[in-house]
């Protein structure tokens, strides 16, 4: 009976594992397929364009709002604690360096995931469940090309920009506490983030990070949109996976990145 | 009365150009359970052919064997001469810009107007200037009685208006072959004679060969040259709409008159009922 219990277990796990792998054996092959198909999406530069308005000029609100107060916490927190040693002044590259490094990609990256990633996973989805993807098929236009490339893209150009205005705000909303709230000295605060923040090391890695999140977040999206079962239920289940799927992945290269592009400099 | 299924198609086929030629197709989404087995049917050039059975006989299934979205695991499908399944994508696609296809419930792309939707094929497809897409749209669209609503979402026409425009995007390329699935389901009674008749007369008017896949043996009596009835798998009858009403086939005479049970039972196979209760004691 023990010993049954225990296969069915061990089996369990073992399908799990082998459907694991071949999701991402086949979501592998389907990143290939997109890149291939992806020439055809800059072809119809509009497709692209529009996409680029849905996943990033829609999703602006929420980034905006969001890195807004992210920044006037930050800059809230960092006082109080600057402050013991005397260093509130050190507020500006507290704050920029917080979010052009980590904050900017990662924050707008969870946000992008939910905003615009479950929406195209929806969208794909339920073009799948009423065939129009097939119908799309049936005319002879492939769905990869005219459907999955442009959003893919649309979000991988969307995302960078999405980042680095959530740093801007951001960093606007610490000036608003730090500088004109609390009253900490404006010339200090922007000078020593000048003097601290490098363009290569701070700037760029943090560019380059939203870059890899925005592949990862559109990857999963166009995946799991297509891929859905085509019922209400598919479709509901792959919009939450794309959703967990992506904050997951985003938090894990996150720490890869990281590791990968500030060891070494003293962080 | 009805023939048997490969001899009718070969007197029906004996004086026109064949469109479509299914020999022997197998196919089963789990290959222990084939939805088809050893399907022969033959469609001529320029006639209406409607292939009827209940539910889940696997009737779209052949449609979608013909259109190439699915490949047979025996036999073969020939499609204007050619072999479907032997088709690479390229070819395949070449092959279906000259087919047309109606999908149960439109399938109109949701993000594009009617108008949009109908110039759709002819977009992809060539490279015509806007003006003269306009024109060729706005004929489809007068075609099939919907000009006036060529500014309309998908989301804002009724069910009769949306298979209609359907119907008009599916002929924008003036195609060989037009599949129409299931294109009489929840439609009103007005909508149900204005589709039929929009569907014969698109098929004489641009020399085409279509093909119905429906249940509504009434409504398709009235504009198809010829019937095959598809059950279990396999085409069980076949003939012209006039040998359909005289038949005594007890299976055709089941699904013509309406009738609950027969050769299609009511009961999905189970133990006897007796049995089943002593059981449950």
């Amino acid at each position: 009976m023990r010993s049954n219990a225990l296969a069915r277990g061990v089996r369990y796990i073992g399908a799990g594992t082998v459907n694991a792998i071949v999701r991402l054996g086949f979501c592998a092959r389907f990143f290939v397929a997109v890149l291939y198909h992806s020439p055809s999406a800059f072809r119809r530069l509009q497709l692209t364009l529009r996409e680029i308005y849905f996943s990033g000029v829609l999703s602006l609100v929420i980034i905006l709002v969001s890195g807004l107060f992210v920044g006037m916490v930050l800059a809230l927190q960092g006082v109080e604690v600057l402050n013991r040693y005397g260093a509130e002044e050190s507020l500006g590259i507290l704050v920029a360096l917080s979010l052009v490094r980590e904050l900017g990609p990662v924050v707008a990256g969870l946000l992008f995931a939910s905003r615009a990633g479950s929406a195209v996973t929806a969208e794909i989805g339920l073009m799948k469940a009423t065939d129009q993807l097939s119908a799309m098929e049936m005319m002879a236009v492939d769905p990869l090309a005219r459907v999955v490339a442009p959003r893919f893209w649309g979000g991988v150009i969307s995302m960078p920009l999405l980042a680095a205005l959530f740093s801007a705000l951001g960093i606007f909303g610490a000036y608003l506490v730090g500088v004109k709230l609390i009253g900490i000295d404006n010339g200090a605060f922007w000078g020593n983030m000048q003097a601290a923040v490098d363009f290569k090391r701070d700037i760029g890695n943090g560019v380059l990070k939203s870059v890899v999140f925005g592949v990862i977040v559109s990857l999963i999206a166009v995946f799991e949109g297509y891929d859905a079962r085509p019922t209400a239920e598919g479709v509901s289940t792959a919009t939450t996976r794309t959703v967990v799927g992506s904050s997951l992945a985003i938090l894990a290269a996150d720490f890869i990145l990281t590791v990968l592009l500030f060891r070494g400099i003293g962080v | 009365m009805p023939q048997t299924a490969p001899a009718a198609a070969a007197t029906f086929d004996a004086h026109a150009e064949t469109a479509v030629v299914l020999e022997g197709v197998t196919y089963g989404y789990d290959r222990r359970r084939p939805v088809l087995k050893g399907i022969d049917m033959r469609i001529p050039h320029g006639k209406v052919v409607a292939i009827m059975g209940a539910s889940g006989s696997g009737k779209t299934t052949i449609l979608r064997l013909i259109g190439g979205q699915l490949r047979p695991q025996a036999g073969n499908i020939i499609v204007a001469g050619q072999s479907v399944s032997r088709l690479d994508r390229d070819g395949l696609y070449a092959l279906r810009r000259r087919l047309g296809m109606l999908f149960q419930f439109g399938a109109l792309f949701t993000d594009l107007t009617v108008f949009e939707n109908v110039a759709f094929p002819l977009r992809e497809h060539t490279d015509l200037p806007d003006d003269m897409i306009r024109d060729l749209v706005l004929l489809k669209l007068n075609a099939v009685g919907l000009r006036g609503a060529a500014s309309f979402k998908p989301s804002e026409l009724s069910g009769g208006m949306g298979r209609r425009v359907a119907l008009a995007r599916a002929v924008a390329l003036d195609p060989m072959l037009v599949m129409y699935d299931e294109p009489f389901a929840g439609l009103d009674p007005i909508s149900l004679g204005v589709v039929g008749q929009l569907i014969r007369q698109l098929n004489d008017a641009l020399g085409s060969t279509s093909v119905i896949v429906t249940h509504d043996v009434y409504e398709s009596m009235k504009i198809v040259d010829y019937l095959y009835f598809v059950s279990e798998g396999r085409v069980v009858a076949a003939g012209t709409p006039a040998e359909v009403r005289a038949s005594t086939d007890p299976f055709v005479r089941q699904f013509v008159d309406a009738k609950p049970d027969g050769p299609v039972p009511f009961h999905y196979a189970a133990r006897p009922l007796a049995e089943e209760l002593a059981r449950a004691l």
